[in-house]
């Protein structure tokens, strides 16, 4: 069963091996009326319940829950991104994963992501989908401006940034799709658990 | 409309902030002392979640371009409309086209500036708040910028006194441990020390520095969600307490959470005041 820890006087940290299919379960009795919460936010392993009423009453209830982790993993939107290949660490990623320029593009195009969390910016999300040996270390030193658009990659993640903004992922191409619109809802384009394609 | 005439060192439009958007990567954003804002507000009738007027540091002054109802709270600085002294924590009435100045902040570091009908500026995710960390709402106000107005609501309140509520000497912050406080050679360490605001501190968050909080756990931590008040401990040791344009997830270990109560307390801290965490 999932560690639960309490975080401050309002919010639940939930340890999981799953988190999306543990999100989409509290969003899902969320939405029900089953539980009262402002904030339910995926990370890599873990949901934040934030905006709890009863944080130690919803401890209890919650051991009781079982996401459906069957059912997950295919679900969900599915969003193709174009990218032009052609960012500035291209070369240095090839050299990494031991190809060419156009290597990089296939594997990026040939594996399916999921939006696993989001952070750094609105619309920002932490794309998994790569396998362990494909990792990325960040620039050891960050770019001061990394334009909008830019589809990078750090660690096992692959990400796109919504807006300019300073930035150490490396950079592999760019998208003119626009990842956060104040005006939609919801404003993010890539909502946890939304599978992601890439097409060059 | 308000004209600015002097945006001093940081002024910026605040409400009650956007809640609910943290899966998204949206910061709350929003007022950091919101109960001084929610008493200006009351102050001259508006709604407790109208935008109104973060001043950072004072020395702030605008014109108002119709009669208004004016209140000013938060850090106690001076006011002055037309020239004149005006009070503190009260509703003040200013003529047509008369300018409102706010002195330097003589306690406290954030004051609350409300008029009658707020500051109408578009609603972004459903708030008019500045988010200093992501860009979402209106910038930051600059010399020569205009501000439309809303219609007023409600009457000005008949109060004629209220008690400044920033607190002076040593503050003391409420909290309770973890979730990461398992990551701490001694997590009791937080409780002992006393720590001095940095300088660095903003919006995003109270920047402490004291004697460095040493790590059991040296691993990376994969990153997860972030609560208002956490207190994050960076690779340096130092404890930073988050505000409320903090980030929504992070990857440093958060050894406890200071209660809600007390940030807008930690908010109207001055750089070198001490603070100290006992156990909420």
């Amino acid at each position: 069963m999932a560690n639960i820890r309490l975080v401050g006087a309002r919010a639940l940290l939930i340890e999981v091996d799953e988190p999306l299919a543990w999100h989409a379960e509290l969003w899902r009795r969320r939405e029900s009326g089953e539980l009262t919460a402002r904030d339910i936010v995926p990370g890599a392993r873990t949901v934040l319940v934030d905006g709890v009423p009863d944080p130690g009453a919803l401890m209890s209830r919650l051991r009781k829950w079982r996401p459906d982790t069957t059912a997950a993993p295919e679900s969900g939107p599915l969003v193709e991104i174009p990218v032009t290949f052609d960012g500035p660490d291209l070369a240095m990623v090839a050299d990494r994963w031991a190809c060419d320029d156009r290597g990089v593009a296939e594997r990026m195009c040939a594996t399916e992501f999921r939006v696993a969390f989001s952070g750094f910016a609105p619309g920002f999300a932490y794309l998994a989908g790569l396998p362990p040996e494909l990792a990325v270390p960040r620039l050891e030193t960050p770019r001061t401006r990394v334009p909008a658009g830019s589809v990078g990659l750090a660690g096992n993640y692959a990400g796109i940034y919504p807006t300019a903004s300073p930035g150490g992922w490396l950079l592999v191409g760019r998208t003119d799709v626009r990842l956060f619109d104040v005006t939609a809802r919801p404003p993010a384009l890539l909502t946890p658990g939304t599978r992601v394609k890439f097409t060059s | 409309m308000i004209t600015v005439v002097r945006a001093g060192p940081l002024t910026t439009v605040q409400d009650l902030g956007r809640p609910g958007w943290a899966h998204l990567g949206v910061p709350v954003s929003g007022a950091l002392d919101a109960p001084a804002l929610r008493l200006a507000n009351r102050l001259v009738g508006n709604p407790d979640g109208t935008a109104g007027l973060e001043i950072t540091a004072g020395r702030y002054a605008m014109s108002v371009a119709r009669a208004a109802t004016v209140a000013l709270t938060g850090a106690d600085a001076g006011l002055t409309v037309a020239g004149r002294p005006a009070p503190f924590g009260a509703p003040v009435a200013v003529p047509n086209g008369a300018t409102v100045e706010v002195g330097p902040a003589r306690h406290g570091v954030r004051s609350y500036l409300a008029i009658a009908g707020g500051v109408d500026v578009p609603a972004v995710l459903g708030s008019r708040s500045t988010d200093t960390l992501s860009g979402l709402g209106p910038k930051r106000l600059c010399d020569g910028d205009e501000l439309p107005l809303g219609e007023p609501t409600g009457e000005p309140s008949g109060v004629d006194f209220v008690p400044t509520s920033v607190p002076r000497g040593d503050l003391v912050l409420r909290v309770r441990l973890g979730p990461r406080d398992d990551w701490f050679t001694d997590p009791t360490e937080l409780l002992t020390e006393a720590y001095t605001v940095d300088v660095n501190s903003n919006r995003v968050g109270a920047r402490l520095t004291g004697r460095p909080l040493t790590r059991a756990v040296t691993d990376e931590l994969p990153s997860e969600g972030i609560v208002l008040g956490a207190v994050q401990v960076p690779a340096n040791g130092q404890p930073l307490v988050f505000l409320a344009d903090h980030p929504t997830t992070g990857g440093y270990p958060v050894i406890g959470v200071v209660d809600e109560a007390d940030l807008p307390l930690l908010a109207q801290a001055r750089p070198g005041d001490r603070v100290r965490f006992r156990l909420s």
